[in-house]
Parts: C-alpha cells; structure tokens; sequence
C-alpha cells in the first residue's frame, strides 16, 4: 500500500508540474503582459522598462518559470491585472461556490442513477429498463448550458419556482445542481446497471438467495456495495468533467464561482487571473483523481494488497 | 469473437466478408435505434449540404422591424412568417439552424479526424518503440487527460482567439489519447504473438504488420470511438462558442445562437430553444448510431 501511495504522489506531481509547465508557456505565447497592462496611454520607455523589472520580466523564461513555481508553492499566483487584488484570495473567495456546486450536481447524479441503474439491472429487458437506456442515452446528448437555460425558463420565468440566478441560499442551488447532474446521470446509470449486471451474475449472489436473504437485501447489501467500485472509479474521473462543467453552468446561472470569475478574466484578458484558475481547478481535479485511486484500496482490499500493481 | 472474424477475413476471399457486411446491414435495417440514429443523423446531414435549397432565407438576413418574432404556429395575428420566430435582429430562426448543421458536423468530424490521425500514430510509435518513446508518450497521455479539456480549450482559444479552424484543431489536437490506447495496446499484444514473429523472420516489414495485423484488429474498436467522439466534440464546440471562445460570431452555429437567445429568456423563449434542440437530436442521432455500432463491432467496450 505504502509504495503504492509513494507511486501515485510522485505521479500526481509530475502531472501538476507538467500542467504548470503547458499553462505558462501558452500564457506566455500571448505577448508581453506589459504591453496588455498599458493598453491605455503612450507609456515611455523607461515606465516600461521599469514594470518588466518589477514583473521579473527581465529575466530568462525557464528563471521566470522557477520563480513562478516557487512562487506557487509558497501560495502565491500573482496578482490580478485589473484590481490587483491577490488571485490566491479571489480563489479563496469563490471556491467554495464552485465546489458546493460540483457537489450538489454530484448528489444530484446520484441521486438517479443508482436507483435507475439498479431498476435497470434487477428488471433486465423490461419496460423499465428500456425507459432507462433512452434515459442514459439522451442524458449524454444534452449540451447542459442548454438544459440550464430549459430549467431557468420553465421553473424561474414561468413558474417561478426556483430563482433563475445569483447565490444567496439553497433554493439558488437547486437547478444548477440539476443542470450539472442530469446529464452526469445518464453516463452513471448505465455505468451503474452493467456493474450491477455482473455482480448480479455471481456464484455469491445465488448463494445469498438460496439462505433465504430478502431480495432487496441481496440486491442492496451483496450487489450494489460490489457495483459501487467501478462507479467510485468513475464519479472520479468524472470529477474534471463535473469542474469544467460548472465553468458554462455558472456564467448561465451568474453563480460566483470560479468558472465565473474566469470566463470574466478571458474578457478582460486578466492573464494572471486565468492562468491561477486553470491551475487551481486542474489540481483540484488530479487531487480527487488522487483521493480515489486511494479510496479503492479502503473498498477494495485485493487492490491494496497487489501493491503499486494497479496501474 | 470479433476479433477472430476480422483476422479470419485476412486469409479468406472477400465474399464472406461481403456476407458479414450483409448480414450488419440487415441486423441494421431491423434495429428500431440504430434507424432512428441513421434518420436523425440524415437529417442534419442533409441541411448541412443543401442549405442554401432548404433555409427559407440567408441566414444572415436581419429585419429590424421582425426583431423577436414568435413562432408563426403561435402568432394568433397571423403576421409572422418565420415557422421557428426570429432573434434579436430579427433573423429567421429556421434559417440560421439549417445552417448551423454546417458547423457542427464540420466540426465534430474534422477533429475526431485529426485525433484518430494522431492518435493512430503516436499508439504505433508507443508499441513498437516500447521503452523510453512509450513511457514518454504515456505519460504525455496521463497529463492530458489530467487537464480537464474545456480548461484547456479556454486558455488555449484565450491566446490566439476564436475561430472555426483554431477550434477544430484544438479539439483535434486533445483528444487522441483514446486512439493511442486502443492502437498501443493492439501492438503490444501482436508483436510478442508467435505468428507475427514468424511474419517478422521471413522479412516482413513493420509496415507489413502494422498493415495485416494491427489495423485490422483495432478497427472496429477506432471507428466505434471515432463515432462517439464526434458526438462529445459537437457538445465541445456549442459550449466554446456559447461562451465565445468557439467559432467566431460571424458564422451561424447553433452554439451563437443560444448565447444571443440567452439574453431574452423572458421575452422570447424561442431563441434560446430551437437551437438547443437542434443540438441534441444531432447529438443523439450520433450517439444510437455509436451505441449500435459498438453492439455490433466491439461488445468488450461497451461500458
């Protein structure tokens, strides 16, 4: 287990450096941040000469990327271009709207796809089932900015359930949420329903039924808790998805959170801004994607005891 | 079981491979999905080609005076002459959709296209090549899929700016990881087979069995994902648009459309409607065809 850990982290840091790496460069490629900051007025040589020293834009690029790595694990990404407020501190202030909102999309997910998925699985072939696949299928041909603009239509402009946008208490939360997990449900039932379906198949699954074991019992206890690796595999991966999109859910539903604050730096061409969230959320990302790997060893006991073999 | 007919074919004459081809296309005909994939999938297929025959105007016709018309079936005056209503400068709804098919399917293949080209390659050069070459390009896959693609998209489309082509080959560029799995994986299990040795002994060239023994086997695994890549990078390409980092506003795509439709969901739901729609039939017409493909084709992906 021990080495197995050491592997993944060593893993993971080489993927955030690699990222790191790709996202300087590419910001990098846009042009002389200087020349961005200067937009208005004619600056002198010596104002710009100036600001390149202070920037530590005089320096050699790979010296620049060191400091900006050393300066990204002491926690600092800069400060923003137009207000010049620290991005770490705006991060700070909007993450947890974007991560309450990846969560309630999530639970949301969930929330159908087990019992679709399992309906699906113990009623294999039935009417059920059938509504289940078209379910799945059309869940993952919705672009989901569109499906949140259906909620806000019918639930906030229409009937007026629900607020169409803002954050100001869970009610605000409610379609988003349902926006970001429907389409996430789709991919999850199925997923869901094709592990079920082999647990299900099992010599211990029979065993069960023939002691006697209520149905449910053998479905819940004995399927679902060996279904729910590969979905715990899966809602893993998914989490990058789930990031990037709360990113257009947000700017339809005006939610405060990360995405929102990006999408709003790219038009005011905010560089430092951009490239600390797109940082941040690609490492919140290969952090879950780390906290799963980790999980299996907890759910799956084989896994922890074959080692640094799972890869 | 697949697998074995594909290689089977190899040595065979070409008529049984016509009577499996057959045999699909009846099971197609017969499948009630895989038709309702085919009919949706026609349909937007045909207004991307003959547009300018079916689109009741140019797309880019404004009438300021028909601004946010609603839907001739629910206009009770009678007036309006626009079947789907019009947008914010009065532009025919129906029109700008019919069109709209253009990008989108022009999108979703070229990408998946230039992904498979990449992927293909870059999966062979991993197999054959092994050690270093592999680890590095593994690694290089194990970054790409760690960045979450549309992050990657924004700061990319950010530095050099919208546009149809850009957006195509970004969406081109980040996706080939899946081909280079499937390809990789096929050499590495060929190459230590004793027949391909044998194929080596006797002076057949990689080529020769990249040609005869690799292709041939990850086929129908490259076309299933091909298939349902298209369908993900149609969704890509609406979402960059609607946050204007896709295609340029110029263009009429079904992505734009929803971004101005946006603006009037009190006023004028039709906007922000029609075109979504137009989105996910496409979208979904792909994917029952994917579905069926992968039935038929690969059984070992299907999730």
């Amino acid at each position: 287990m021990t080495t197995f850990l050491i592997r993944r982290l060593l893993h993971s840091i080489f993927v955030v450096l690699a990222i790191t790496l790709v996202i300087f460069v590419l910001v990098r490629l846009t042009g002389d941040p200087v020349s961005i900051m200067f937009q208005a007025g004619e600056p002198t040589k010596e104002a710009i000469a100036e600001l390149r020293k202070n920037l530590g834009l005089d320096e050699p690029v790979y010296v620049q990327f060191l400091l900006y790595l050393k300066d990204m694990f002491t926690g600092n990404l800069g400060t923003s271009f137009r207000t010049g407020e620290s991005v770490i501190g705006m991060m700070q202030e909007k993450m947890g709207a974007t991560l309450l909102l990846a969560f309630g999309g999530m639970f949301v997910a969930l929330l159908i796809a087990i019992p679709v998925g399992i309906i699906s699985a113990v009623r294999r072939g039935s009417v059920a089932d059938f509504f289940g696949r078209i379910f799945s299928l059309l869940g993952i041909s919705f672009p989901n900015f569109w499906l949140g603009i259906m909620l806000i239509i019918i639930f906030a402009v229409k009937l007026r359930w629900f607020p169409a946008s803002g954050y100001q208490g869970l009610e605000y939360l409610v379609l988003p949420s349902v926006a970001l997990g429907l389409i996430l449900s789709g991919i999850l039932a199925r997923l869901v329903r094709s592990s079920m379906l082999e647990v299900l198949n099992q010599q211990y699954i029979n065993t069960a039924r023939s002691k006697g074991i209520k149905e449910w019992i053998v479905v819940i206890k004995h399927g679902l808790r060996n279904a729910l690796i590969p979905t715990v595999t899966f809602i893993g991966l998914q989490f990058g998805t789930l990031l990037g999109g709360t990113v257009i859910i947000e700017q339809v539903f005006s939610w405060p959170g990360i995405g929102r604050m990006l999408i709003d730096a790219i038009s005011q061409r905010d560089f430092p801004v951009i490239q600390g969230s797109v940082i941040i959320l690609s490492f919140l990302m290969i952090f879950v994607n780390l906290l799963v790997d980790i999980s299996y060893g907890f759910i799956d006991p084989r896994i922890r005891q074959g080692g640094g073999k799972s890869e | 079981m697949t697998t074995a007919a594909v290689t089977n074919n190899q040595t065979n004459p070409p008529v049984k491979r016509r009577g499996k081809w057959n045999k699909m296309g009846r099971r197609f005909v017969r499948n009630p999905w895989a038709m309702t994939g085919m009919f949706l999938l026609l349909i937007a297929l045909l207004s991307a080609l003959f547009a300018p025959v079916l689109a009741p105007t140019t797309p880019d016709k404004a009438d300021l005076r028909a601004r946010l018309t609603a839907p001739s079936w629910m206009d009770d005056t009678g007036k309006s002459e626009h079947i789907l209503g019009t947008d914010q400068v009065g532009r025919d709804l129906l029109s700008r959709i019919i069109y709209g098919a253009r990008v989108s399917l022009l999108v979703g293949v070229v990408s998946v296209l230039i992904s498979m080209v990449i992927g293909v390659i870059l999966g062979l050069i991993a197999g054959f090549y092994g050690r270093w070459v592999d680890d590095l390009l593994m690694r290089l896959a194990d970054v790409q899929l760690a960045f979450p693609f549309i992050l990657f998209a924004i700061i990319v489309m950010t530095v050099f700016g919208a546009g149809l082509w850009k957006l195509i080959l970004v969406l081109g560029i980040s996706n080939w990881v899946g081909f280079a799995r499937l390809v990789r994986g096929q050499v590495m299990s060929v190459k230590e087979m004793e027949y391909v040795q044998a194929a080596k002994a006797i002076g057949a060239t990689n080529l020769r069995i990249i040609r005869k023994h690799v292709l041939p086997n990850v086929l129908s695994s490259i076309i299933v994902l091909a298939t349902l890549n298209v369908a993900v990078n149609i969704l890509l390409e609406a979402s960059l648009t609607f946050i204007g980092l896709g295609v340029d506003p110029s263009i009429p795509t079904w992505g734009g459309m929803l971004a101005d439709g946006r603006n009037y969901l009190e006023t004028a739901w039709w906007v922000a409607t029609f075109p979504g729609i137009a989105i996910m039939l496409t979208v979904f017409g792909i994917n029952l065809l994917g579905d069926w493909l992968r039935d038929e084709l690969d059984p070992n992906l299907r999730v």
